[in-house]
């Protein structure tokens, strides 16, 4: 591999001639426990590193701490009683939970949303996908040491949230989606003040951008560190923005039809091919900004018509298995829902992007040193209610 | 031992109002690129191929034997591009034991009370244990689903694992898919599933010290033993549908409220 950056090579060049140090000064080895109450952590993951003076040799996440066994109890839960509970997955893009196993019932009975129930779904997705990733932006800054882009990102985070508060009722967990449809239309002026707000949030992007993308500190704690190929990122299942940093073409919303209205819609997939923790930041800048335009076309296209198909009332479910994936804020989350033609669900498997986003930590995380762990961690970003579920 | 079939789902489905245009259009697509799919991994395992399932335009299901689970693994890797790894875990298809108390009370309405036989530790009224797609002969099943980016198909694999639950043991898939270690801790500790030669076989999610394996069918919920769930709480009501029972019975409470503070 070539290193052409000439900040990258600097940075190879002094972790070379630290190697060489290390060797000479033998080092104890020495465990750091990092969590699960640290703040870099987004909730109780611990992470145990072993270290070789400042290097680590080994790091461990270990998970668990918050974990609801959401798997269970979905099998004494109603199939409209679930997304209460699925809305605490990812909780700062809840509605987007809710969206992949509602269309996994759809598909088992057969039944589709009016098109204005998919356009108002597709919307909201893509609302919980700028609340979640604006909070990102800012919070990537905090780690680093950077504190005013997270106030900038709670600021303009709350705009979206307003927006998901007035059409559903709820800010962080909106309960909204049923099968067959949406539970509420649209409030009035809800669709002038949208416009506004996506035009506020790009706003938002352009400041991220100055104020974190051209400063120099910024930039030397994030590029060539945790560098994931994309042949690794895939073996291990990383998905959403942390797999198009690493150079792989594939979105879910554009590859994968599934029955939100992405199709209609004129957007780009961006990807970054340095798999380093400052392309994952890059990828997901510009996919806010992207989600922003989807959210501006899907707002001059919505249809009119009913919001709710014709289901029954106590919802059966016909015998069968579905498994409905679609790209939420943090990757690809998915719902394989098992039905003997009950009430309630015969078995549900979870998947969780975060889950797999933050296995590969003890591959990444070999060789780097105690700072980068907190630069690593936050580019993957992750929710711990997405791994723990 | 019942499959469930395609037939069977339309038959239970008859108060859904599935359109019945959308119904033979189903009959009739075929869907090449699974198809393509399903020959290819016949191909190279014969035998070994038990099963298979297509959902045309959306899902491919294939069972495997327990032992070729790694090399379906390895060729879906490397036949079939499948390079991106979705989730391993597993399916116990033993009915629940604990029969209805585990549901929610709007069954009550709609199955009326439950009858004994069911309510019984392993009582003969209980659901028979059906497998679903792709089939099925013991009461554990591995599942897996692995994904091509650049197919733009998925693949789902199944390999049955036995009905004696001290005696489930799989090879591990760590070697084919790195991102299989977290799962199969999981499966491991959910299931009691053994994986040979997983690095680093530990709990992941439960305490060190935890007995049994929460997500078999035979672990009760305990909070669901001690309190019935009040599900019928929950219903929202439809429009003009109940309310006016609702209504005025909300009424002559506030009624009966407002005379008791007069006085």
């Amino acid at each position: 591999m070539t290193v052409v950056d000439p900040q990258q090579r600097a940075y190879v060049a002094s972790q070379a001639a630290d190697a060489r140090v290390n060797v000479e000064l033998e080092t104890g080895g020495m465990t750091l426990n990092m969590g699960p109450q640290h703040p870099a952590t987004h909730g109780t993951l611990r992470i145990v590193v072993r270290l070789d003076g400042e290097q680590v040799v080994e790091a461990e996440p270990i998970a668990g701490y918050m974990h609801r066994g959401y798997e269970k109890l979905c099998e004494v839960r109603t199939y409209p009683q679930v997304t209460t509970l699925v809305n605490r997955i990812d909780w700062l893009g809840s509605f987007a939970n809710e969206v992949p196993f509602i269309l996994a019932a759809e598909r088992l009975m057969e039944v589709e949303a009016p098109p204005r129930a998919q356009w108002i779904r597709t919307i909201l997705f893509e609302m919980s996908r700028i609340a979640n990733i604006s909070l990102f932006l800012g919070d990537m800054g905090a780690q680093l040491g950077a504190i005013t882009p997270v106030f900038f990102a709670f600021r303009d985070r709350e705009r979206a949230l307003n927006l998901i508060e007035s059409a559903t009722g709820g800010r962080f967990h909106p309960n909204f989606d049923r099968i067959g449809g949406i539970k509420d239309d649209l409030p009035a002026g809800w669709v002038e003040d949208c416009k506004d707000v996506m035009g506020r949030m790009r706003d938002f992007c352009d400041q991220i951008e100055t104020l974190l993308m051209g400063n120099e500190i910024f930039a030397s704690r994030c590029r060539g560190v945790g560098v994931i190929p994309a042949d690794v990122a895939l073996s291990y299942g990383l998905s959403g923005a942390n797999l198009r940093a690493s150079g792989v073409d594939w979105d879910l919303r554009r590859d994968v039809p599934c029955g939100l209205v992405f199709d209609q819609l004129d957007w780009k997939v961006w990807t970054h091919p340095d798999g380093d923790s400052f392309a994952r930041y890059w990828v997901r800048l510009q996919e806010v900004r992207e989600s922003t335009k989807m959210i501006d076309q899907l707002l001059d296209g919505l249809p009119a018509g009913p919001i709710m198909a014709k289901v029954p009332r106590i919802i059966k479910v016909p015998a069968g298995e579905a498994y409905v994936e679609t790209e939420n804020p943090l990757g690809a989350m998915g719902y394989y829902v098992v039905s003997k033609g009950d009430l309630v669900p015969f078995r549900v498997k979870i998947r969780t992007p975060s889950f797999n986003n933050i296995s590969i930590v003890p591959w990444v995380m070999k060789g780097v040193y105690v700072p980068d762990v907190i630069t690593i961690l936050a580019s993957l970003y992750f929710i711990l209610g997405d791994i723990d579920r | 031992m019942s499959r469930l079939s395609s037939a069977d789902s339309r038959a239970t489905s008859e108060e859904i109002p599935a359109t019945e245009a959308a119904d033979t259009e189903e009959a009739i697509e075929v869907d090449e690129a699974r198809e393509d799919l399903l020959a290819d991994l016949r191909a190279e395992l014969g035998d070994a191929l038990v099963d298979t399932h297509i959902d045309p335009g959306r899902e491919v299901w294939a069972r495997v034997s327990l032992e070729s689970w790694v090399a379906a693994g390895t060729f879906a890797r490397d036949g079939l591009a499948c390079h991106f790894f979705d989730f391993l875990s597993a399916i116990d298809w033993m009915p629940s034991p604990f029969g209805r108390d585990m549901n929610s009370q709007e069954d009550l309405i709609v199955d009326g009370a439950p009858d004994s036989a069911a309510q019984a530790p392993g009582g003969a009224a209980a659901d028979e244990q059906a497998t679903g797609y792709a089939g099925g002969d013991t009461r554990f099943q591995l599942l897996a689903r692995v994904h091509a980016p650049s197919r733009g198909l998925g693949l789902i694999l199944k390999a049955d694992l036995g009905d004696d639950p001290d005696l489930l043991r799989a090879a591990t898939w760590v070697p084919v898919y790195a991102g299989a270690a977290w799962h199969e801790r999981e499966a491991w500790e959910m299931f009691g599933i053994d994986f040979e030669g997983h690095p680093n076989l530990i709990h992941l999610y439960l305490p060190g010290e935890f007995e049994g394996h929460p997500l078999r069918k035979d672990f009760p919920l305990l909070s669901r033993r001690v309190k019935p769930w009040p599900g019928i709480v929950d219903v929202e009501p439809m429009p003009g549908e109940d309310e006016a029972t609702v209504d005025t019975s909300e009424a002559d409470a506030n009624e009966d409220a407002t005379e008791a503070a007069a006085e």
